[in-house]
């Protein structure tokens, strides 16, 4: 018999992510990934100043502002091909780095650990003993028995009060949960511990965007941060000695603790690593530009096709010609029409916006995202797609961490885990962990290239772009947290006459495109198990290892009286 | 007056999508309260936009907490509310505010931290329109004074005078 499953929303902080998949036999037999909101920022940008969009479009979405403020002053600055100072570089960098580890923290440990950790299972665990087997893995000094001991009582008194806050919505005592009470209770504390370290990576933001959670700091032609040495209205050396410190904090947080959570996670559910696979076509973009062109980056960044990473073909410069030709998107199932019909693939400069809602029609349009491709095919995109990229580049950082991250999961599951365990739904979130290992490492690096460039007396920070008269075009890329964001702008005489937002989420949640392939979430959905169609985890479990962020993704927001899980037999 | 070592910790906090039309009216609020009024140093006002986590450690330990946003109460287009103490964090989890589970999150994560407000209002619009545009319909900017006033009125009750700059009226 087959089921029909209704997830709606998915996500726990930003909603109107709509799931739905057929279950026979235990297992999903297809799937559509639905976007429940209409995004029209693009629509609001014609007609202004280039120089104001990023202020705009970082109003997308409260998750994600500093990247869309990044990647459009990038897009513009691209149009005018403008180089702008190192110093912007590297604060741009660091400001990218900090969020992205500000993300993947959050996303781990509060959006999506309940998926795979039982809260309340872990009031059974022994403390003392929950203390060991963490010290055994990691030198993290909040790991201690009495540390343990104080979660436990603190957790049964939430349980108690029925205060269990944040945790309301788990799946608590489901038949796929697996792991043992002390490891439930280790996730339990470091969910808590997490929360105090997130901290320091939006501080790191708020100094140097000079604002949180908007950041004010950024200008086409650089960031508006007025650099010295002494002054103490601006950005001095003893604020980014402040800034130091924290940095220090978050990489003992992301290598101690982070990384061997998600390790000690992935050794319970060896099976999570041949599930979620999906489309193997991965696409990131490479980041952190260390000259003023961005010719050269910190992190590489390319293309590569079924899952080989030997076919892997690097994006090189900002203005990249094999990436900005390679990028087109489908309406035949989404709620938009195309001049030129349904059949049509619209490269962004020439992209349209223009809504047409149907109903949601499982064979016709269903869903607020755009389909986008890669010449033609559905990538994915995020901390898997960028860990692949980075290996295959011959990146040294990404191989220490993500041979470190395999090696523990190895020894833990007494078997030999390798890197094709990587194509599935855990494999993303230890690709993201590999990934935050190496972000950390940078956020240091860019540290050190900025202050040492202020010490050679170097402390610009902005060009002025000026405006040509007639029409240019440009696009910007920034390898956001959930993957490759790329903004598009067509500007004339000065004032925007096109704007498109290729998003990350869009890559992995759209619907089918033109040809009627699926892209991601829909693709790695098929074949995942479901014990109970009352309760599909496991569905969540595979889209949440995306890190849906569907406010930017979606094209308003109105549903009410959204039902967490809608069962319809059919 | 208190001395600046013992004032209160108050944060007013406007949250919202400014693209989204109303949806944004808790940041113009917060627009009007900064360009209307001085307020002491103790006083932090927020605009949070529609973000999250990022908003943990400024709301931490604080004593009063004024939140001013979009919601959905099943009132007339236009209508303003007044939600207080524990009516809030309740508000938030039956899921009535366009991005209550942000919020409704965050207040979740300062209870477990144990570093909840001691006390919470909230200023609520039901939002005329969540069309796209930047500015508010002209019936959510007719009512932005009388929100205003509300969060002033919160603003006493916790011992701070909201002080008009020159040229305004309260």
């Amino acid at each position: 018999m087959t089921k029909r499953v209704t997830i709606d929303p998915v996500t726990r902080i930003e909603g109107h992510l709509r799931v739905d998949v057929e279950v026979n036999g235990g297992k999903v037999t297809k799937a559509w990934s639905s976007g429940q909101m209409w995004r029209g920022v693009e629509n609001i940008l014609i007609g202004r100043d280039p120089r104001d969009a990023w202020a705009i479009t970082q109003r997308i979405c409260g998750v994600c502002t500093t990247v869309h403020a990044i990647c459009s002053v990038r897009a513009v600055e691209d149009a005018l091909k403008l180089e702008i100072p190192v110093n912007a570089q590297y604060i741009r960098n660091m400001i990218i780095t900090a969020h992205n580890l500000h993300d993947s923290i959050v996303h781990f440990y509060h959006l999506s650990a309940l998926d795979w950790v039982d809260v309340v299972s872990a009031l059974q665990a022994d403390p003392d003993k929950a203390s060991a087997l963490a010290e055994s893995l990691s030198p993290w000094n909040r790991n201690g028995k009495h540390e343990f001991r104080k979660i436990k009582e603190k957790l049964a008194g939430f349980v108690k009060t029925g205060q269990l806050g944040i945790f309301t919505n788990g799946y608590w005592g489901h038949p796929a949960m697996k792991l043992p009470p002390e490891v439930n209770l280790i996730a339990v504390a470091h969910y808590l511990q997490a929360l105090e370290i997130q901290r320091y990576a939006s501080k790191i933001v708020s100094v140097l965007g000079s604002k949180s959670p908007h950041i004010q700091n950024v200008a086409v032609g650089g960031v508006a941060n007025p650099l010295a040495v002494d002054s103490q209205s601006v950005l001095t050396v003893e604020r980014l000695l402040a800034v130091k410190e924290w940095i220090e904090k978050l990489d003992e947080f992301v290598k101690q603790v982070y990384l061997p959570d998600v390790a000690v996670v992935g050794a319970h559910y060896p099976e999570w690593t041949k599930i979620g696979r999906g489309i193997v076509e991965y696409l990131s973009v490479p980041d952190l530009p260390l000259d003023g062109k961005g010719t050269q980056f910190a992190l590489p960044g390319g293309y590569i096709q079924n899952a080989d990473i030997s076919t892997f073909k690097p994006i090189t410069q900002f203005g990249d010609k094999y990436f900005e030709a390679g990028v087109s998107e489908a309406v035949k199932h989404a709620w938009y029409s195309y001049k030129d019909g349904d059949k049509a693939t619209l490269h962004p400069y020439k992209g349209e916006t223009t809504p047409n809602y149907t109903d949601f029609q499982d064979d016709g349009k269903y869903s607020w995202l755009k389909s986008p491709t890669f010449y033609g095919k559905p990538a994915q995109v995020g901390p898997l797609a960028r860990m692949l990229a980075m290996l295959a580049a011959g990146h040294e950082p990404t191989k220490k961490y993500a041979t470190l991250a395999l090696d523990t999961v190895s020894s833990l599951a007494k078997t030999k885990i390798g890197l094709d365990a990587m194509h599935s739904t855990i494999g993303r979130h230890a690709s993201r962990a590999v990934v935050a290992c190496v972000q950390v490492d940078e956020l240091a690096h860019q540290w050190d290239l900025l202050l040492a460039n202020m010490g050679k007396g170097d402390l610009k920070t902005f060009n002025k772009p000026t405006f040509p008269k007639g029409e240019i075009a440009g696009v910007g890329f920034h390898e956001a947290p959930r993957g490759v964001l790329s903004h598009w702008v067509v500007i004339d005489d000065g004032k925007i006459k096109n704007y498109q937002c290729v998003v990350p989420t869009t890559w992995n949640a759209g619907p089918r495109n033109e040809k009627d392939v699926s892209g991601a979430y829909e693709a790695c959905l098929l074949d995942n198990p479901v014990a109970d169609p009352e309760k599909p985890l496991e569905v969540l479990r595979t889209v949440h290892s995306f890190d849906p962020c569907l406010a930017c993704a979606v094209h308003v927001v109105d549903k009410e009286n959204d039902q967490v899980v809608k069962v319809k037999a059919a | 007056m208190n001395s600046a070592l013992h004032a209160p910790r108050i944060a007013v906090l406007g949250v919202g999508n400014i693209l989204l039309t109303d949806e944004g009216i808790g940041v113009r609020v917060i627009e009007a309260l900064q360009s209307r009024y001085r307020l002491p140093d103790h006083v932090l006002v927020l605009d949070g936009g529609t973000a999250g986590m990022e908003l943990l450690e400024p709301l931490e330990g604080l004593d009063a907490l004024i939140i001013a946003d979009a919601v959905r109460v099943g009132q007339p287009p236009g209508s303003v509310v007044l939600l207080q103490g524990d009516e809030v964090p309740a508000f938030f989890r039956t899921k009535i505010s366009p991005h209550q589970i942000g919020l409704s999150d965050l207040l979740a994560a300062l209870e477990l931290t144990e570093q909840a407000p001691k006390h919470v209002s909230l200023i609520g619009l039901q939002p005329v329109s969540l069309d796209t545009g930047m500015a508010l319909t002209a019936e959510a900017e007719a009512r932005v004074p009388e929100m205003l006033a509300l969060v002033v009125a919160e603003l006493a009750k916790a011992g701070v005078m909201a002080e008009p700059v020159a040229g305004e009226h309260a």
